[in-house]
């Protein structure tokens, strides 16, 4: 209610705005975000996404962002909003806006669109996403090289399949380096509450965990860990300054060079719709520094960031065996396939904890 | 042991925001106001209460910002719903919905930015004492302030003449008004205390719990402490008994998966509100006489000249 009440208003602020400016040869892109460009995570990377486009290009486009737009069908005005003021490209960076999305697209042909994280596509409707499990089986093997304690703490939000490829990848490199490695998850169920994610930290810590990983937006169990003295990943965005000396290393949305590369396509008119998910090797995300570790663990996540780079090591190289003790069948040669880990519904073997919902 | 001393702190440190801002609405119902904007108020409190830190260094400066940022808010309230007699219910909304707005304004500077944290409590001896040492010498200031305020609403409205007066027009503004009290006047300080109180409970937030601010922050802490209030029966003891077995009940389920018990994450992130539920049935059902909602809140009074 608030937000769309916000979107609302921001959606006439800016048609107020575009019907004013009269650039009628640049080409016109739009961001649909779901937080404040301020929430230091998910939307703020977006629109460092978009800073970098603008940097870029910003003499043949013209960006224009509503921010704060709720998931599902309020969404489908936000866009329309857009569509409306000109805006022919049209990123909307959230899962929820998937429907929303594909409805408007359908609608309007001449504009194309481009929806992260979702699955749904058109022939003027592109998906986008990143392989973040990569990194999170750097992050298991530094883990497991910097625990005292072997125990894990693992905040997530949701049991989705992002959420649960991560953390099976964690564990399968925390494996390698410590076959008896423990991993704690508590899931906060909500991506959002500082407050919520501090005492998940904190349970997690009490209970013997000393390195802290989350899936959750806030840097809340970053300064815990900072202010306990023990170790975290930050997620999403650099967190480090959190964090000075419990950050090891973080995930690092880099959308920049995917919304460069998809407006340069849109310029030269070779726009198509794709479905785009990469990895390291494309430069999707990145890892930050890595920090407060010795040498030879800053050397071996170095090296394993290099070889998934070069697509020498993949996370989810078979065999895996799932929690019951049966090996999960391999349909990726030898790794499971993009189908498997984008619908990933199990935890591997080690992890002693229920899934929910299984 | 220590892991139990740890959950005890955790849970104090949780309820805190809980009580701070239930107390303050507690007295702005007891008085005859439903304040839906709690939340709101809060979230300027917070914005506006890490400002005051951050600009001057000092947690106490900061503190007093959020007092006088939730007593401000409060004061937009009162000037509708008591001023000018607007529904309130869609005036604490819109001031819920104007304060998160207001709160990322007010706040968009200092996004990133840290503080430290309110300190603890240190007494020599005391506060080393295993197990209950740090629990009850160890607390940061706002814990202290907390419990002093619930304890003196508790006192203020059922041993003083005032308090008699406020619940007074809480029940029966005719009568009130009648009888020669100034009730909208009454009001007025009862909605400034609930906005205090809300703007303190939300400047906890990003000066002792988490020492940043992010918009949203409060992630509906306001409407917790609405349902409360309710959950209390607008009583002062049970007020406390509720803000402590709802951090109890968030901190155990945290702690309930980390152990691995095999009860599913989002039935116990639920169970606050169930817990809720099921204490206002029984509370309906025990009929123990005592008292219920005040009989004019929410009503609009418009005093006759």
């Amino acid at each position: 209610m608030r937000k769309s009440l916000l979107a609302l208003a921001a959606g006439l602020l800016l048609a107020g705005s575009i019907s004013a400016a009269s650039a009628a040869d640049k080409l016109k892109v739009g961001f649909i975000y779901l937080g404040p460009i301020g929430d230091l995570g998910w939307t703020y990377q977006h629109d460092l996404g978009r800073q970098a486009l603008v940097k870029e290009l910003g003499d043949k486009i013209e960006t224009t962002y509503l921010e704060n737009v709720p998931e599902g069908p309020d969404a489908e005005r936000s866009i329309e909003q857009l569509v409306r003021a000109g805006n022919k490209l049209i990123f909307t960076t959230s899962f929820g806006y998937m429907d929303p999305t594909l409805k408007v697209a359908k609608k309007y042909p001449n504009v194309h669109f481009e929806h992260a994280t979702g699955y749904k596509r058109n022939p003027n409707m592109s998906t986008y996403s990143a392989k973040w499990y990569q990194g999170r089986y750097i992050q298991g093997l530094i883990a497991a090289k910097m625990s005292k304690s072997g125990v894990l703490g693992y905040i997530g939000s949701f049991p989705i399949p992002e959420v649960v490829s991560g953390i099976n990848a964690t564990v399968l490199a925390a494996q390698t380096i410590n076959p008896n490695i423990k991993v704690k998850i508590i899931w906060a169920n909500t991506w959002f509450d500082p407050g919520k994610e501090a005492d998940a930290a904190k349970a997690l810590i009490d209970q013997g965990a000393d390195v802290i990983m989350q899936h959750t937006d806030s840097p809340a169990a970053m300064q815990i860990a900072s202010e306990r003295g023990k170790l975290a990943f930050g997620q999403d965005s650099e967190m480090i300054k959190f964090g000075p000396k419990s950050q090891l290393t973080s995930i690092l949305d880099t959308w920049g060079p995917y919304y460069i590369e998809r407006v340069k396509a849109e310029l030269a008119g070779t726009w198509k719709s794709e479905d785009t998910w990469g990895g390291l090797d494309s430069h999707m995300f990145a890892m930050a520094p890595y920090t407060n570790m010795p040498d030879d663990v800053k050397k071996m996540a170095e090296d394993a960031q290099a070889a998934i780079t070069a697509g020498k090591l993949h996370p989810f190289k078979c065999p895996i065996v799932g929690q019951d003790g049966k090996p999960v069948e391999c349909k990726g040669g030898d790794h499971l396939d993009d189908g498997q880990i984008l619908g990933m519904n199990f935890y591997v073997k080690g992890i002693d904890d229920k899934l929910p919902g299984k | 042991m220590e892991l139990v001393e740890a959950i005890v702190l955790a849970v104090l440190a949780a309820s805190t925001p809980l009580l701070i801002a239930a107390t303050g609405e507690l007295v702005v119902e007891r008085s005859g106001v439903l304040n839906l904007g709690v939340e709101g108020m809060m979230i300027v409190g917070a914005a506006c209460g890490f400002a005051g830190a951050w600009l001057t260094g000092s947690i106490l400066i900061g503190a007093l910002f959020g007092i006088v940022a939730g007593t401000l808010m409060s004061l937009v309230f009162a000037l509708m719903a008591l001023g000018l007699a607007v529904n309130q219910v869609a005036t604490g909304l819109a001031l819920t919905i104007l304060g998160v707005g207001l709160s990322g304004l007010i706040g968009a500077g200092f996004v990133g930015e840290r503080i430290t944290p309110a300190v603890h409590l240190f007494i020599p001896v005391l506060t080393d004492i295993p197990l209950i040492g740090r629990v009850l010498f160890g607390e940061d200031g706002f814990v202290y302030v907390s419990i002093t305020l619930i304890i003196a609403v508790w006192w203020f409205l059922y041993r003083t003449r005032a308090g008699l007066i406020l619940r007074a027009c809480g029940d029966n503004h005719v009568s009130a008004h009648a009888l020669g009290y100034p009730v909208l006047r009454i009001r007025t300080f009862a909605v400034m205390f609930g906005g205090a109180c809300a703007g303190l409970a939300g400047a906890y937030l990003p000066l002792a719990y988490t020492p940043f601010f992010i918009p949203g922050m409060t992630a509906g802490r306001g409407w917790i402490a609405l349902a409360l209030v309710v959950f209390s029966s607008w009583r002062p003891g049970r007020l406390v008994v509720g803000a402590y077995l709802f951090g109890a009940v968030t901190i155990l389920q945290l702690h309930a998966q980390g152990w691995g018990v095999g009860i599913p994450s989002q039935f116990m992130s639920a169970l606050p509100y169930l817990a809720t539920v099921i204490v206002l049935v029984l509370l309906s059902r025990a009929r123990t006489g005592g008292s219920t909602a005040p009989a004019a809140l929410g009503t609009v009074f418009v005093p006759d000249r």
